[in-house]
């Protein structure tokens, strides 16, 4: 095992502990923004898309490399703007439910 | 290994990236934080992908400009970017599910594409074990996702092809068993090592299918822990081809999504008080000879009359309503809000009482309930709700039923140690529902034999509309 698989491990290994330790804490409330958001971070696939993007040379290569791309942006821009909707709505709660009404 | 200036930066912003991610996950700790964590989030989302954007235009410069791969790289961004945000800004909020379900399914295709290509580029030899390993990993957990989301997703539409009943593959348990042993023969063959394409695309091929085979058995009132573990899924896939590209950004993400997803899944079978193994195994919900033998069929019902039932409500110093997922079926959530404010401008204390499962998605009815402008305040979580219903004058119970059942209190019930709402604590009932029919549990719901309860057999919307209008002829 080289050094470099080791550290990619140690990585993982940690990244999936402050997983586990920041979800632990959410209230049950913002579950859906929540799953919402985390579905969106994964979009962070269309940094991996990019790359082979670059480097593709033949007709798969580009037909495979542009439909990543493409699902990756949708995945990114598509989930945090539903995310954004949805916590938008949570946040103008608790201030005046009277304007809100008017507003309405 | 020494990186240049250049990449140096585009680590560094990676990392950048990565803290936004974390520090907007703990952000969505409060309502009042979680707007601006998820801005932040997508603010770290946004200097990832621009930095790699100058990296790659710098990296490229010497070999000339790649103009093919930027053509690729602009469409995409646009194609997905355009889709992403035109179907984010119009979905309803009730089809909120199936949308995050789509966005989870491009999103693990996108990760499966990433190895399937890496893979068709290698010419000669057998990548090293720990990319070998990363690679089949990615396909297999990318394409179930892919495949599995589009049909989770096709469920919570109510598709023809995919209806949200469990739907039985014959010989099922015998599909998954092939499809189970084409993977592992085929993972093990190309891990001893062999560089084999048609291999490859045989386990990608009973991934896609499987996708398929494992979630349409299960039925739809399931579909929040499906949804959840697909998310999971996504995330692992995404640190696979983390590892494939020997990046680590993605290993980050994936990895922190992941986990996150797995933490939800467990909290959310947990609440059904169910295995997650056991969900996804399905035959739970359809099942007949599984359930044990539960009295309280013989009890009689008492039915309620629509001005008993609004002169109950108007007349009561405190209401607690618990909405359940026949409210958001029938999409009745305004309507329940506007009854609630009827309730309120007479004098009522309205509450409502949300079970962690409860709606389609974890925490689906808060935001159906918020989008329907009920005040967030009145929204009260189950530990939080319970005490609440002993000095409670009306419990009114729309759409939800195993949540309530409380044969969960004693043993020899399926849904036996299941964490409930003490509706029946309250001093009177009411429970709308379409018909006496059994939740997915299949049991009876005992709560229904209690002489407190009174039952409204209509649909949660035009119930709630026929008890507004009794109401305001009070």
């Amino acid at each position: 095992m080289n050094a470099e698989l080791l550290t990619a491990l140690t990585t993982f290994v940690l990244a999936i502990l402050v997983g586990f330790a920041v979800i632990s804490k959410v209230p049950a409330t913002l579950h859906t923004p929540l799953m919402s958001g985390a579905n969106s971070i994964h979009g962070i696939v269309v940094v991996g898309a990019m790359f082979i993007a670059i480097e593709a040379d033949e007709p798969v290569g580009y037909v495979l490399s542009f439909i990543a791309v493409a699902f990756g942006t949708m995945n990114v821009v598509g989930g945090y703007v539903v995310t954004d909707r949805m916590l938008q709505m949570f946040r103008r709660k608790p201030a005046a439910p009277a304007a809100e009404k008017a507003e309405a | 290994m020494e990186l240049s200036v250049l990449e140096t930066l585009v680590r560094v912003a990676w990392v950048a990236g990565a803290v936004a991610f974390v520090i907007g996950l703990i952000r969505m700790n409060s309502p009042a934080t979680a707007r601006n964590g998820n801005l932040l989030s997508a603010g770290g989302m946004a200097v990832a992908i621009g930095a790699t954007a100058v990296f790659l235009a710098f990296e490229t410069r010497e070999e000339g400009l790649n103009v093919a791969g930027w053509v690729i790289i602009l469409a995409g961004l646009a194609l997905g970017g355009g889709l992403g945000l035109y179907t984010a800004r119009t979905v309803k909020m009730t089809a909120m599910p199936q949308l995050v379900s789509l966005f989870n399914a491009v999103g693990g295709g996108a990760a499966a594409l990433i190895a399937i290509d890496d893979y068709l580029r290698l010419s000669s030899a057998p990548p090293s074990l720990q990319v070998n390993v990363a690679t089949v990993l990615d396909i297999l957990i990318g394409s179930i996702t892919f495949t599995g989301s589009l049909i989770a997703s096709g469920k919570l539409m109510g598709l023809r092809i995919t209806p949200s009943r469990p739907v039985m593959i014959p010989g099922g348990r015998l599909v998954t068993a092939a499809l189970v042993l084409i993977v592992v023969a085929g993972a093990i063959y190309l891990w001893i090592p062999n560089l084999s394409v048609p291999v490859m695309l045989l386990i990608l091929a009973a991934a896609l299918v499987f996708g398929v085979t494992m979630t349409l058995p299960i039925g739809g009132a399931d579909m929040p822990v499906v949804i959840s573990l697909l998310n999971s899924f996504t995330g692992t896939a995404v640190a696979m081809a983390g590892f494939v590209l020997d990046n680590p950004v993605l290993i980050i993400a994936g990895a922190l999504v992941g986990a996150a997803g797995a933490i939800l899944t467990k909290l959310m079978a947990g609440a059904m008080n169910r295995s997650v193994l056991n969900i996804m195994l399905g035959g739970f919900g359809g099942g007949e000879g599984t359930v044990g033998a539960v009295s309280g069929a013989g009890h009689s019902v008492r039915e309620l009359g629509m001005d008993d039932a609004a002169i109950q409500l108007a007349y009561a110093s405190s209401v607690i309503v618990v909405p359940g997922y026949g409210l958001a079926v029938a999409q009745a959530q305004h309507a329940m809000r506007e009854l609630a404010e009827l309730l309120e401008s007479r004098g009522v204390d309205v509450k409502y009482a949300i079970h962690p499962v409860a709606g389609r998605m974890p925490g689906h009815m808060n935001v159906l309930l918020a989008e329907a402008n009920v005040p967030y305040p009145q929204l009260k979580e189950m530990e939080e709700i319970n005490p609440e219903f002993d000095r409670c004058d009306v419990a009114l119970v729309v759409g939800a039923n195993d949540v309530t059942n409380p044969a969960a209190r004693k043993p020899g019930s399926p849904i036996s140690g299941m964490p409930i709402l003490d509706v029946d604590h309250s001093k009177a009932i009411i429970v709308i529902k379409r018909s006496m029919g059994r939740g997915y549990a299949g049991i009876d719901n005992e709560l229904y034999g209690n002489p407190k309860t009174g039952m409204l057999f209509a649909d949660a919307k035009a119930g709630l509309a026929e008890l507004i209008t009794a109401v305001k002829a009070l």
